[in-house]
């Protein structure tokens, strides 16, 4: 029983993992860029949400409202001020740049909310709903039904709008997409835009369910990559079929074995898979060098 | 006679060939640095200073070893604190284990902790080096990550987030800096002696024709894979020795500044600021930004701000001098000599063809501006082959 209930756990705590790794995922499949600073603005998105809800009393869920513009805004900042000048060897550059802009962000925040760990503590945070033996806590599955409807949300603008077609066209080929008259420079800049307020949202929930300091991001990116990884470099089904197996394994070692080394088999499993797989669960194309 | 006289400056020589000034200017200057890095403590004995200068030396050491993987390799880790911290234990659990009294002996132990990074990197580097780009960065940092779990969780080897603490040394006072301070600039020396060997040797060239096009240098007959695996076992190494030092020289061992995230951003940046897979760039970049942070730090006693800064800079430097400072200032040298070596071959024939001796090679200071800046960056197609 333990058991069942660490694997609901881990399929309702992935769900909000699969937010932040979809953001990932999507911005690299459209402009192959790694975006290392992920975990420090999902960080940013859940000092936000602790900021509404401790200081004007905006529950977390409803603050989204806020946070979620906000944060695409901070995206498409990004994209124009930082992604976009860079010229030649866009993958690793672009990484380097987004690990530095996280260095900045994280100075901020550390400076503005200090390294004392916080938690957006609801009403309903504690409170859990039983069925049988099974025990579901109300902040997760309230944030697995925002999960599904914000990947719902997702899924709707890729596959039936126009703007859609054009990030996937970008995505598949960005330079025969510029040809046929697609403004690639928009797409990239609505897609980081996209992928920073899902981190936005992650956060929200992240912050909820944890006590948080800026320094949470790196476990937290580390996390995300390794999911990513798993799932494939840009591919959106891969990130949300990886973000719950990652999560569903750490909690049943968790129960098993001992919560210490929940998140080690995480990257154990992380390993095991690229020495048989390197281009991940869903990847298309190898990286790889032999 | 122009030609040679071009030549000689380096304009005739394809741009990507980065200009190197002439023997005697770069020996004379390796060894004024080095009498002033020997005399720097001598001339100001003050422990402050001198601490910053120890610390300074653990960086150099780790800068030049990352150099000579990262940089010369073109696979860019962002995960060797994970040797730094390997190193660490390596020499706290032996000190520890063995009783051994603070002191000279120690550093005894520094080769050990290269020893022992080095085999530890062997079985990791093989699984890492199986992937390029984007995804081996990731990796180096996943690895970084397990081993600072491992650190936190097996309690009775590493004594968890309580950390250990290593004999103190018997030195006290104004000395107490020094040891470490010589010690630690031997080894930046052998560091040094290590990377200038590599980059002039014929294994060094494997290595750099692997950056360039590393299915072509398998297809020249490279041994791609041990090649790799060797400069990664040899950063690795140095590494270690840059963490064997640091853990006697502050006393105690930590999960979280062993294998500290924070250490694989300076490293990588001040390799990217001094140039990266230039010999002079780690050095460089060690002795300016090293000193910069730790006198940030004890000015304003705020982590934070240095870590803005840190931030700022690389953009900075990213987007200004993408290969450096080291390859920006040579190659607007070069520009220098070549537009002076040029103008006298006009006075010299008048009525000449200009630079028409030089043949379609001959690149004039406007092909050297600051675009041309690192290797790398002249390479045909490199913008092409990242989406392939």
């Amino acid at each position: 029983m333990l058991i069942l209930q660490a694997i609901i756990d881990g399929i309702l705590i992935g769900g909000f993992y699969a937010l932040m790794a979809a953001g990932l995922t999507l911005v690299f499949g459209v402009m192959e860029i790694v975006n290392f600073a992920q975990g420090i603005l999902v960080v940013l998105g859940a000092y936000l949400s602790y900021a509404l809800y401790s200081h004007l009393h905006i529950d977390p869920f409803v603050g989204l409202l806020i946070t979620l513009p906000a944060m695409f805004v901070v995206g498409v900042v990004i994209y124009w001020t930082m992604i976009k000048p860079i010229k030649r060897d866009r993958v690793i550059m672009s990484l380097l740049t987004m690990f530095a802009v996280g260095t900045v962000i994280e100075g901020i925040l550390d400076l503005i909310f200090t390294s004392n760990l916080v938690q957006t503590t609801t009403s309903y945070v504690n409170s859990s709903v039983q069925i049988g033996s099974l025990i579901f806590p109300v902040i997760y599955l309230l944030s697995f039904a925002m999960a599904v409807v914000l990947l719902g949300a997702l899924y709707w603008l890729l596959y039936r709008t126009r703007f859609g077609r054009n990030l996937r066209a970008t995505t598949q080929n960005p330079t025969a997409a510029r040809m046929v008259g697609i403004d690639v420079d928009r797409i990239s800049a609505f897609t980081l835009g996209i992928g920073v307020s899902l981190a936005a949202a992650g956060g929200m929930v992240f912050g909820s369910t944890n006590s948080f300091d800026a320094a949470s991001s790196y476990d937290l990116i580390s996390r995300l990559l390794a999911i990513v990884i798993l799932g494939g470099f840009g591919s959106l089904s891969g990130a949300l079929v990886a973000s719950i197996l990652m999560l569903v394994i750490e909690d049943v070692v968790a129960v098993v074995w001992s919560p210490t080394w929940g998140q080690t088999t995480f990257y154990l499993v992380l390993i095991l898979v690229l020495l048989l797989r390197p281009q991940g669960l869903f990847g298309r194309t190898a990286v790889r060098a032999q | 006679m122009t030609t040679t006289e071009i030549a000689s400056v380096g304009a005739a020589a394809p741009e990507h060939v980065p200009y190197r000034p002439p023997r005697a200017v770069r020996y004379g200057a390796t060894a004024g640095l080095l009498v002033l890095l020997i005399a720097f403590p001598l001339a100001f004995p003050n422990p402050t200073v001198t601490s910053i200068g120890v610390f300074t030396m653990i960086y150099l050491i780790a800068a030049i070893g990352w150099n000579i993987f990262s940089g010369f390799s073109g696979y860019i880790s962002i995960g060797h604190a994970a040797y730094y911290g390997i190193g660490q234990y390596t020499v706290a659990l032996i000190a520890i284990h063995a009783h051994l009294a603070g002191g000279w002996g120690l550093f005894g132990l520094l080769p050990a902790a290269g020893l022992v990074c080095a085999l530890a990197s062997i079985p990791i580097g093989f699984l890492l080096l199986r992937v390029r780009k984007h995804t081996f960065i990731v990796l180096t940092i996943a690895v970084m990550f397990i081993f600072q779990l491992l650190a936190f969780n097996l309690t009775s080897l590493t004594n968890g987030s309580g950390g250990l603490t290593m004999p103190f040394p018997t030195w006290t006072g104004n000395f107490f800096n020094m040891p470490f301070y010589y010690v630690g600039l031997l080894c930046a020396v052998v560091a040094g002696a290590a990377a200038w060997w590599v980059r002039r040797s014929k294994y060094g060239l494997g290595l750099f024709a692997i950056r360039d096009d590393e299915e072509r240098a398998r297809g020249l007959g490279i041994k791609v894979t041990r090649t790799k695996l060797i400069a990664y076992a040899a950063s690795a190494f140095f590494v270690g020795v840059a963490g064997g030092l640091y853990a006697p020289f502050v006393g105690s061992v930590y999960p979280q500044f062993g294998f500290d995230p924070t250490f694989d951003l300076a490293v990588a940046v001040l390799v990217f600021v001094g140039g990266i897979g230039t010999l002079s760039g780690p050095v460089l970049g060690a002795l300016v930004l090293i000193p910069l942070q730790q006198y940030f730090y004890l000015q304003f006693g705020n982590a934070n701000l240095y870590l803005i800064a840190y931030g700022v800079l690389f953009i900075l430097i990213l987007r200004l001098l993408p290969g450096g400072i080291v390859p920006g200032v040579t190659n607007a040298w070069r520009g220098r000599l070549v537009a002076r070596a040029r103008a006298r071959q006009e006075k010299a024939e008048p009525e000449g063809t200009g630079l028409g001796g030089t043949g379609p090679e001959g690149t004039g200071p406007e092909g050297t501006g600051p675009e041309g800046t690192g290797p790398e960056d002249a390479r045909p197609g490199a913008g092409q082959k990242d989406r392939a």
